[in-house]
């Protein structure tokens, strides 16, 4: 077996002597004997070339072969090499949450200039370090509008992501604190149907650009009418998109948060992603998380530091913020390197080529006999309704080597036949012409 | 040293995209698209690999510095973990493939479950839920699977205690699940003091808290009493697992009678803190929360099959968006397959061992609150520093600093005065501990001669002292151009 404790016999011998105890077994002398495990059965160990064939082997019984079309809020955009060889140094990776400034510069100076460049991205003037995921992200934001004005009831748009709202729906349930979902039209946000909710209950109005259905919007009079009733407009968005989409900051919207993973990260089955979280100034005192802030040390150099404190959990305990410690900050740190190796035009090429590539797609999807694509203004997703269910058609298209796109009906059940296909820059015109080739033999 | 912004040239950049047509916006139509650029540096791929390279050296970390942080287990997180977590067959995977075919995903259904029986032999626990991204995460399910129980049985309960000493995220997930909080003060002997526990305890307690061992590092002397009065009230007995390093194959949550447990795999189970996450919070509940798991479960069937399982009835629902930060997981699966039943007996045995002899060996240098045996991390104060010569465990920080030792945690737990919270963990070899020792004594004696030193200390690093108050008020948070 693997071992990685670098005692010898003769070490724990001289370390016994000098504790003053007869045995290691000594030491555990507080547990008591009825408190002892009633079993511990697990596998002998193994060494690491055993443990490495085994795992090898168990990656080889996931399908990874296919050309894949899925989005949903998760995306397969290209990564740089030079993301995977900054984020593995170990001095950022083995080290813990930067409390001591004089020993985490490097994290520290990187986070400021994640912060600056989700800040920048946004429009907004401040982001934090990162929270967990999109969901999280989302329902913290809900948490600061509710603390902010006291009300109890938000708006959230259908079109916002499902898993988000689910996550949200979870968190939400023990603090009195009831959602109200606004239906959507055919694919596009209903917004004269979200004002009609707005009223003196209401805490905040969450919607989605683009939603889940690739509908792109402008909500910059629906967070003009919300902000007249004192309502926090929350705008939840795909960080890629805002390569050329109409920013949260430009249709002002009070706080802006996303799924990050499309900046450099892995699908890796669902995590590690990346909660993105910006806001205006007025509530940079209420946002959750750790927040970097630039200030001098003694001998007036520029230095990085922890700062905000007082609203987290280590000083405020139960009146804290959020409960939040633990955040994603090596997923940042993979942000801000594939942000800064992207830069201003490869972001908004990456952005641009995507939805060419999707716009290629939709294009060729016409044509095929049965299929309609529904209307409306997209950006590298769109939705497809086909003449059958579509998760039969998505498992028929995976045999042929496609991962054709997510299934609507997966999280709305009447829509049993929509298909939401998303393309990136990794896809290339033939993986589209043998996509568009594959679909008509499978509906034939 | 400047911000990556400061070095950016127009016209230059890191990555060549390839050709993109701009027309294509004409789609979407110009009230929908950004009107001001996106503020991104242009650099080159050298300019951005040397940038965050030199930002690295910067920092101390395990792999180039001892870091006996109390409470993070900063123990050597084995290579092989991230190179088995960055296979393509775990690392290309989309997550929504597991709702479209279960037949593609099986070998990360297959490491879920395997992982999840694992750390339920390990916790003595009957049911296992992988969605927590971080400790805290964790609690806060358990918070919710708690909540999801009372009700079921209609209880009306809206208190949580907890003990005085705990990790501020305990009253902070409970704060955040809708709970009152009753804070128990710790007595003399280090655990909790059980004659006010016992007023605080009634029947509208939902539950308890309890680390186990304490933030002390004392296992619990009270432990078998206060389960029983929680019993009694029906209160469910949650047990913060950050220190479950301190226990391994020596006592289990279930056996002692904890109803719901989060491990913290980022620090008993060896993946790695990345500067401060991502970790992952794993959450076992005993037999009678299983049917308040958050869905989708990762289930067995008959014929071997791994598939989702969402026909939980009384689920709470989900916390995260599907299984959890899976690249932590299969980490955290590399490390316990690795060492087994015996080489996880070892680390605590060896955790434990290493902090006890830094308690003896310090123990005439620094004053010792609790001074009895410890378990995986020993709490030391600096007030006989403080008294003599006005040091504080700050300024004892910052000469470690210097000395090229990451600190242990200060200033927690909150109840020990000018706290010193020590944690080796047991990759530590008996040569850097004594180097540790070593320097700690050092301190200690110029906290007599020469405390002067030690205040204007560190003098080797990048910065010394940032001015902390300047940084709350004058909150420059973004770089502007």
């Amino acid at each position: 077996m693997a071992v990685y404790t670098p005692h010898t016999q003769d070490e724990i011998l001289q370390m016994l002597n000098a504790i003053g105890v007869n045995s290691v077994e000594d030491l555990f002398a507080d547990i008591p004997s009825t408190l002892r495990p009633k079993s511990f059965d697990l596998p002998p160990g193994v060494t690491e070339h055993e443990a490495s064939a085994y795992f090898n082997a168990l990656s080889r019984r996931n399908a990874t072969g296919y050309v894949s079309f899925l989005g949903g809020g998760y995306y397969d955009h290209f990564i740089p090499a030079a993301v995977d060889a900054i984020a593995s140094r170990s001095e950022f990776v083995t080290a813990y949450t930067p409390y001591q400034p004089e020993a985490s510069q490097g994290t520290l100076r990187a986070i400021f200039e994640y912060q600056s460049m989700i800040a920048a991205l946004t429009g907004l003037d401040f982001a934090n370090a990162s929270l967990y995921d999109g969901g999280t992200a989302l329902y913290e934001a809900i948490a600061m509008a509710v603390r902010s004005n006291g009300r109890r009831r938000v708006i959230v748009d259908a079109g916002v992501n499902p898993l988000f709202r689910r996550i949200v729906a979870t968190y939400a349930v023990n603090i009195d604190v009831e959602i109200i979902e606004s239906d959507l039209k055919d694919i596009a946000t209903d917004q004269k149907r979200i004002e009609s909710f707005f009223d003196e209950a209401v805490s905040a109005v969450v919607v989605q650009d683009p939603n889940f259905f690739g509908s792109v919007d402008d909500y910059e009079s629906l967070f003009a009418r919300a902000r007249e009733k004192d309502i926090v407009g929350i705008h939840v968005f795909y960080p890629l998109s805002l390569g050329v989409l109409k920013t949260p900051g430009e249709m002002k919207a009070d706080i802006a948060v996303g799924e990050g993973q499309s900046l450099g990260m892995p699908l890796s089955f669902g995590g590690p992603y990346l909660g993105l979280m910006a806001v205006d100034r007025k509530y940079v005192r209420k946002m959750p998380g750790r927040i970097v802030g630039e200030t001098a040390d003694r001998n007036g150099m520029k230095a990085y530091v922890l700062t905000l404190q007082a609203r987290e959990q280590h000083i405020r305990r139960e009146k804290a913020s959020s409960n939040i410690c633990s955040n994603q900050a090596l997923c940042a740190l993979r942000a801000v390197v594939y942000l800064s190796l992207l830069g201003k035009e490869g972001f908004r090429k990456a952005a641009i080529i995507s939805m060419e590539r999707a716009e290629y797609l939709r294009h060729s999807m016409k044509k095929i006999r049965g299929v309609e694509v529904l209307k409306g203004r997209t950006f590298n997703e769109f939705t497809v309704a086909l003449p059958g269910p579509a998760i039969d058609f998505a498992r028929a298209m995976l045999a042929e080597g496609f991962a054709a796109g997510v299934p609507a009906s997966l999280f709305y059940p009447d829509r049993p036949d929509q298909l939401v296909v998303a393309a990136t820059e990794k896809i290339s015109i033939d993986d589209i012409d043998r996509y568009t080739s594959a679909a008509k033999k499978v509906l034939s | 040293m400047k911000l990556i912004f400061e070095k950016s040239v127009p016209g230059r950049t890191g990555v060549s995209m390839g050709a993109a047509d701009e027309s294509v916006l004409k789609s979407i139509g110009d009230r929908y698209l950004r009107a001001t650029d996106s503020g991104l540096p242009e650099v080159s791929e050298l300019d951005v690999v040397r940038h965050y390279l030199r930002l690295s050296q910067l920092n101390f970390s395990v792999d180039t510095h001892f870091y006996p942080l109390g409470s993070c287990t900063m123990k050597y997180n084995p290579k092989v973990n991230e190179a088995v977590s960055s296979l393509p067959g775990f690392a290309g995977l989309h997550p929504y493939l597991a709702y479209i075919d279960e037949g593609s995903v099986q070998g990360s259904l297959e490491l879920i479950h395997t992982l999840s029986s694992f750390l339920a032999e390990i916790t003595g626990m009957a049911g296992v839920t992988t969605q927590p991204y971080a400790g805290a995460h964790g609690e806060l399910a358990g918070i919710l699977l708690m909540a999801a129980y009372h009700r079921s049985r209609g209880n009306k309960k809206r208190v949580v205690i907890v003990p005085d000493e705990a990790h501020g995220t305990n009253p902070a997930s409970a704060a955040m699940g809708g709970y009152d909080v009753v804070s128990i003060p710790v007595n003399s002997g280090g655990g909790m003091d059980l004659e006010r526990f016992r007023e605080a305890m009634n029947d509208e307690v939902a539950g308890v808290m309890l680390t186990l061992p304490n933030t002390l590092g004392m296992f619990h002397p009270e432990i078998r009493e206060i389960v029983e009065m929680a019993r009694k009230h029906d209160a469910l007995l949650y047990n913060d697992g950050a220190n479950l390093n301190a226990i391994l194959g020596k006592a289990r949550p279930g056996d002692i009678g904890f109803d719901i447990v989060h491990m913290n795999l980022h620090k008993t189970f060896s993946t790695p803190h990345g500067g401060g996450g991502p970790g992952a919070g794993v959450v076992a509940v005993s037999e009678k929360l299983v049917d308040f798991l958050p869905t989708p479960v990762v289930a067995r069937a008959d014929d071997g099959k791994f598939y989702l399982d969402f026909s939980l009835k009384n689920s709470i629902g989900s916390l995260a968006s599907f299984f959890g930060n899976f690249a932590v997981l299969v980490r955290a699966a590399v490390y316990i397959m690795m060492l087994g039943r015996e080489g996880l007996i070892d680390v605590s045995e060896k955790a434990v061992l290493n902090a006890n002899y830094i308690r003896v060996k310090l123990a005439p240098y620094y004053d010792l609150p609790y001074n009895r045996t410890c378990m995986h991390e020993c709490v030391f104060s600096a007030r006989r520093q403080v008294r003599k010569s006005g040091v504080h465990a700050i300024d004892i920080a910052k000469a470690l600093i210097e000395r090229g030792f990451h600190p242990p945690t200060i200033y927690f737990p909150l109840v020990v005065d000018e706290a010193l919270m020590i944690e080796p963990t047991e990759t530590e070899s008996k040569e850097t501990i004594d180097a540790f020792i070593d320097a700690m004594i050092d301190i200690a004696n110029l906290a007599d001669t020469d405390p002067g030193r030690l205040k204007n200390a560190p003098n080797n690093t990048p910065v010394s002292r940032p001015d902390e108050t300047r940084a709350a008020r004058e909150l420059k948070l973004t770089w502007n151009p």
